[in-house]
């Protein structure tokens, strides 16, 4: 087997644990994912009452920041301590990862939609709540889709790492690789999936994104 | 039209920020289908003013009244659907096509569809824009069209007052020539009250019905148009007039009594031919105007005539001429001047209702208005000292 090329290892590991794989791949996705919504649960509403109390915008994204600046492998030790080995602790490091890029683009959408606009809504009569939902967030919607894009693909490349703790997915593949005589074609079956994952979730929201584009905005520069 | 009822009433309204006075003491009553402009340099208070009505922003002191309730006793939010609101980048909503822009306060107040549909038909007709621009988004539209969308939107749920602030002042001139058109053909046939900031005296005086003059947060005049450009109430308000302005305005309005010079000379009909020659060399003249007994005007008799009649038992009544021009005291001057001008009058009497001569207009006090005119008023305090010897002299050249 060894002496095989190694693009040939490659398909004989795919056909023979595609299942394995495509379970794994599933489970990456998840932990991803769910790491994104949780951010999103909470950065998307955080970041309208920051833009609504704009003094505490520049210090919670300040806080943010310094969240991103640490390793993501400390990151995920740190809170190892604290949540033990598994899923769970990989799924809140990824929240807290991508809670900057959701918050600041929460923050920085709702703060662009114009002022004018905000005004004559206003001056027409909308309650407080219907300014959210029928000007604000439908203007700054792209832009919070936006942070949501960069979150999840930052978010499956910090998953892979969530093997060290335990937590499965492609990443387990790539240690193994890394650890195994030989191990490439473990580390390309983990890697290569990983890689399209990010690729494809990037362009699946990017066409959600172009979905959510206030319609009116760009069509006279087309 | 008879009586308008009052909609909106500031009484000893201000607007304190942070302990700076942004309006203080204002008194202004607006009534139902008046155009009113508010008009000031930047920082006057006109805009702090006007957005006190939909309460975007709240007084400091006083209460405005808005159809006999004070404001504070009305929910902003309903307030605000009863109030139109036009402001400068006609703050369409960018993500909404005309059709949702022109029905979003109708939706507001959950209209039925078929309602709103019928509504967003008519008000672009007002618009004079065309039927499928609905289905466009406001960013496809040009500025003014915008803007022509801005106003009719205001106008969706029957609103009895519409507020606009600086509504054309981001647009070409020939654009805002035409919108004011549309705002002020709006406003009659629909008998809006409207409420209107700007800082164009042109604007203002197209189409306002009622104009206030803000400066520096204080209501300076608060008045109809013709009355500021007859008595600007300050040096402030000729200012933002420009000379121009009321110089045009002057003429417009000065009567013919504002300008004539009094105590002509004249003379009664039963009066001798000599006496008449006497008096007309003791006021250097060549011609004088005839009156009977109670000063009624009658005609003229002139040098030339006395000349070619003369004989020693003849009176004035005998060879007068009746065939004279005369002008009323309250006519305006702008018609006689026309007349003086270019007819080739060399003077036209003056005559109040019952015919009773009480002055004369000359070229020579047509010269005085253009010279007030040029020079300022100030110069020439006591004009009737000068004129009128001067100006009937004038007509002697061509005797």
């Amino acid at each position: 087997m060894a002496n095989q090329p190694l693009w040939n290892q490659l398909v004989f590991y795919f056909t023979h644990n595609g299942m394995y794989l495509l379970e794994q791949f599933g489970r990456h996705f998840l932990i991803s994912f769910y790491g994104v919504l949780l951010a999103a649960i909470v950065g998307i509403p955080l970041g309208i009452y920051m833009a609504n109390h704009f003094h505490l915008g520049d210090f919670i994204i300040s806080i943010a920041n310094v969240i991103q600046t640490v390793p993501s492998l400390a990151m995920l030790s740190i809170i190892m301590l604290w949540l033990g080995l598994g899923v769970n602790t990989v799924i809140v490091t990824i929240f807290l990862y991508s809670l900057l890029p959701i918050l600041k683009n929460t923050y920085t959408g709702m703060k662009n939609v114009d002022p004018n606009t905000i005004d004559s809504a206003k001056g027409m009569g909308m309650t407080p709540f219907q300014m959210l939902y029928m000007v604000k967030l439908p203007l700054a919607m792209s832009v919070i889709m936006s942070g949501i894009r960069t979150a999840m693909v930052v978010a499956i490349g910090n998953t892979a790492i969530g093997a060290f703790v335990g937590a499965g997915g492609l990443g387990d593949l790539i240690i193994r690789g890394t650890n195994a005589t030989d191990g490439a074609p473990l580390i390309l079956a983990g890697a290569l999936p990983t890689a399209i994952m990010a690729i494809v979730t990037d362009l699946v929201i990017g066409l959600l994104q172009k979905h959510f584009e206030p319609t009116g905005y760009y069509k006279t520069e087309e | 039209m008879a009586t308008a009822k009052e909609i909106v009433s500031f009484k000893d309204v201000a607007k304190i920020y942070r302990g700076r006075a942004a309006v203080t003491d204002v008194n202004i009553t607006i009534k139902e289908g008046e155009f009113v402009c508010f008009i000031g340099t930047s920082g006057s208070g006109k805009t702090t003013t006007m957005r006190m009505i939909n309460r975007m922003l709240e007084p400091t002191k006083g209460t405005i009244i808005f159809k006999g309730k004070n404001i504070k006793k009305y929910d902003p939010v309903k307030l605000r659907r009863t109030i139109g609101y036009v402001i400068q980048n006609n703050g369409l909503m960018p993500h909404m096509t005309i059709k949702d822009n022109i029905t979003l306060v109708p939706k507001l107040l959950k209209w039925s569809q078929e309602k709103m549909d019928q509504k967003a038909r008519e008000l672009i007709k007002l618009a004079e824009l065309p039927e499928n621009y609905l289905d466009m988004f406001p960013a496809e539209l040009s500025g003014g069209q915008q803007q022509r969308i801005g106003v009719v939107r205001a106008l969706a749920a029957d609103q009895d007052i519409i507020l606009m602030d600086e509504p054309f002042g981001a647009l070409d001139p020939i654009t805002r020539d035409n919108l004011q058109d549309l705002v002020k053909h709006l406003q009659e046939t629909l008998g809006k009250t409207i409420v209107f900031v700007t800082h164009d005296m042109d604007e203002a005086l197209k189409l306002a019905t009622h104009i206030v003059i803000l400066d520096g947060g204080k209501v300076i005049q608060d008045d109809t148009p013709d009355n500021i450009l007859q008595h600007p109430a300050n040096n402030f308000v000729k200012n933002l007039l420009g000379e121009e302005r009321l110089l045009q305005a002057q003429q417009d309005t000065l009567s013919v009594g504002d300008i004539m010079s009094k105590n002509p000379a004249h003379i009664t009909l039963g009066k001798s031919l000599s006496e008449a020659i006497w008096e007309m060399s003791r006021h250097h003249v060549d011609s004088l105007l005839v009156t009977d007994d109670s000063k009624k005007l009658k005609g003229y008799i002139d040098l030339e005539t006395i000349n070619d009649h003369y004989a020693k038992d003849l009176s004035v009544s005998d060879i007068y001429a009746n065939n004279l021009i005369k002008v009323r005291a309250n006519s305006y001057l702008r018609d006689t001047s026309e007349r003086i001008l270019k007819q080739g009058y060399k003077y036209v009497p003056v005559v109040d209702s019952d015919n009773t001569l009480i002055g004369i207009v000359t070229r020579a006090s047509l010269v005085n208005v253009v010279f007030d005119a040029i020079w300022g008023k100030d110069e020439l305090e006591n004009p009737e000292d000068a004129n009128l010897p001067a100006s009937i002299t004038e007509g002697s050249e061509k005797a």
